[in-house]
């Protein structure tokens, strides 16, 4: 029997993972260490979050067979309909585990970083939900190229506070996030939005995701009279979409995987976020795993057209599909993004997020036979993205 | 003996001053550590500066982002320590973050800590199970000693599992926050120097964080052996430059001039 690509008793994949964190973040982590397992397993938990999920959320979420693009590419394209969830994408997932974890655990006080500022509404919605006090810390930067998003989070009541460190993107909020929590330890819990971060912030997080992959199961059966696709595509920035789409198909090797790193404006150019190539071992906001680094251990300043994608490291279950080979890591441009994000919308009729754009251009760097089925995580929907739309295409 | 354990032996009412590596500028290493011997403080601690400071307030952080403008590295900082044994005897620590040591290789690291005579280290993002797992053995060969940080939030047990595998000091951060950013001890505080004392550790304490004066250290060496200045000090060599710094310790410590 081969190893496990999911996490182990340790809070390790393989060489990744574990908590390298300071002490002033030992209570807390190690609080929610002791307790997610045992606390999102109780019967009331899975009933309400089950629940939400359902009729908040509005999950299942459709399994949509894109016909037209199925034709062009001379397979079977499905699309995992992500981008209807409510507030617009898969993270309103996990943060609905996480509120309910935090009501769990007693705290009066939510926090959480945000890149493309999906995860900054998903949270910004669950604390108003819940009638709970929110902050979310966003780098100055993606504050500007996503307003959108941030008019909704102060829409929701929530506090958007930016982050002015480094390059100010979503780097340096997770930054800002880490540092309020330690000045905070009692009252606040940290909902991080992605599958980095220290144990067991990358197993909870995957596990709330988790429900992408498994409803695509059954509604495989449905469609194709078999749970298992020949590929998972989806694309990666910390990895949280994908996390979820590939979780229940981890350990079944029949199974391809492939995850879609954020290539920027090439990554020979100083300009991108491929921490698959351009990254080495290391540590990166309490995880030890793949990330974008100085020869002296300086985290460097990435760079995507996408505010999601524009992250050094990579969540550690990534860095051990990739050191392992159980995945295939493919980067694609901003160009190929944006184009993708144009077709996907003439063809489908569907305006993905451009996170989620980068994940099609698989579909022109690798041929797949007739006979294939492909899964793409149609992680989020493009709405906060028009502006740079429009102004890309001059439309 | 390791000169920290000497200096924990033989003195009470400890000051131990931290700066930043190539802050203000890039050669300044020496230069602040020779002044800080004049003024006679007790221990060191030098920071490696790191792009991502997570423990550290806006003072410290802009000073590891300027020190890294200036070009400073971990090879610079032992370059600049080569000579160091000849200046002082005061007790050196490095105050680092994990990534950059990592980089450098760690038994190349306590190597060159221990060719220039660097005494002990501080790695807050060091997590104890790994130190105990992979690193102490390195570490005791270089005859480098480790110092752990307990926080209020440090549960009495753990406080325990830290004195018995602490072979330095204890560094009692005095409150839930980031570096700087306390502005005085209130009785939650004093509620927790009591309960540390209490539990009679076999290692001595130092208190860091939001120490900035004379008032906040003379309350800190009343709970403790002693007490960290980062933050302050920092502020004050951007205020008045790195030639004036036994202005600045002999008012922490009262003296008048």
């Amino acid at each position: 029997m081969h190893k496990s690509y999911n996490v182990d008793s340790e809070g390790y994949y393989g060489d990744f993972g574990g908590a390298y964190i300071p002490e002033m973040m030992y209570s807390n982590i190690n609080e929610l260490k002791s307790k997610y397992l045992e606390i999102s397993s109780q019967a009331d938990f899975v009933k309400e979050f089950d629940d939400l999920l359902k009729k908040y959320v509005g999950r299942p979420t459709p399994l949509y067979f894109a016909k037209r693009l199925s034709q062009e590419y001379n397979s079977k394209i499905y699309l995992k309909r992500e981008d209807l969830c409510h507030t617009g994408a898969h993270k309103i997932n996990n943060t609905i585990g996480q509120i309910l974890l935090a009501q769990r655990l007693g705290k009066t006080r939510i926090i959480a970083e945000t890149g493309a500022g999906q995860h900054g509404v998903a949270t910004a919605t669950v604390c108003a939900l819940m009638g709970i006090k929110c902050i979310i810390y966003m780098g100055e930067v993606d504050i500007k190229r996503q307003a959108p998003n941030v008019a909704r989070m102060k829409m929701l009541g929530a506090k958007v506070k930016p982050a002015y460190s480094g390059s100010k993107t979503l780097k340096d909020a997770t930054n800002e996030a880490i540092r309020d929590w330690i000045n905070n330890p009692v009252d606040t819990h940290y909902i991080i939005g992605s599958v980095v971060g220290p144990h067991p912030y990358p197993d909870m997080v995957a596990r709330f995701q988790s429900v992408i992959g498994l409803e695509v199961k059954t509604q495989l059966l449905e469609a194709e009279g078999k749970e298992n696709p020949d590929y998972v595509v989806a694309c990666v920035g910390g990895g949280s979409n994908a996390a979820g789409l590939f979780y229940p198909y981890l350990d079944d090797l029949k199974v391809n995987i492939i995850c879609v790193e954020a290539a920027g404006m090439g990554v020979k150019t100083g300009k991108s976020a491929a921490t698959s190539i351009l990254g080495k071992e290391g540590i990166i906001h309490g995880s030890k795993t793949l990330l974008m680094q100085s020869q002296d251990g300086q985290i460097t300043e990435p760079y995507s057209i996408s505010a999601g994608l524009d992250y050094p490291g990579v969540g550690p279950m990534h860095a051990n599909l990739f050191r392992s080979k159980r995945a295939e890591f493919i980067s694609i441009t901003d160009k190929k993004a944006m184009d993708w994000g144009l077709k996907l919308s003439r063809m489908e009729g569907i305006i993905p997020a451009i996170e989620t754009s980068h994940a099609f251009g698989v579909l022109d760097k690798k041929k797949f036979m007739k006979k294939d089925i492909l899964v793409f995580n149609c992680s989020g929907r493009g709405d906060k993205d028009l502006d740079t739309y429009i102004d890309y295409f001059k439309l | 003996m390791n000169r920290i354990n000497k200096v924990l032996k033989e003195k009470k009412d400890i000051l131990s001053i931290y700066f930043t590596a190539g802050y203000p500028s890039i050669d300044d290493t020496t230069e602040i550590i020779k002044q800080l011997d004049h003024s006679n403080v007790d221990m060191i601690e030098i920071g490696l500066p790191f792009s991502d400071p997570l423990a550290d307030g806006p003072t410290i952080q802009e000073s590891s982002t300027t020190a890294l403008k200036n070009g400073m590295n971990t090879f610079k900082l032992f370059e600049q320590l080569k000579n160091i044994r000849a200046i002082t005897d005061i007790p050196i620590i490095i105050m680092g973050y994990f990534n950059p040591i990592l980089q450098y290789g760690v038994d190349n690291f306590c190597e060159d800590c221990k060719k220039t005579g660097v005494d002990g280290l501080i790695i807050p993002d060091l997590p104890i199970d790994v130190y105990l797992k992979h690193y102490e053995e390195i570490f005791k060969k270089q005859n480098l000693l480790n110092m752990f940080l307990i926080t209020p939030q440090t549960s009495n047990d753990r406080i325990r599992l830290i004195d018995k595998i602490s072979n330095g000091f204890i560094y009692m951060v005095s409150s839930s926050s980031i570096t700087g950013t306390v502005k005085s001890f209130g009785e939650d505080q004093k509620k927790y120097f009591k309960r540390i004392n209490d539990l009679k550790l076999k290692s001595s304490l130092l208190i860091g964080f939001g120490i900035s004066n004379h008032n906040n250290f003379k309350e800190a060496i009343n709970h403790s052996q002693g007490a960290i200045i980062g933050s302050a000090f920092i502020k004050f060599i951007t205020q008045n430059g790195i030639y004036k710094i036994s202005n600045f310790i002999n008012e922490i410590r009262g003296k008048i001039i």
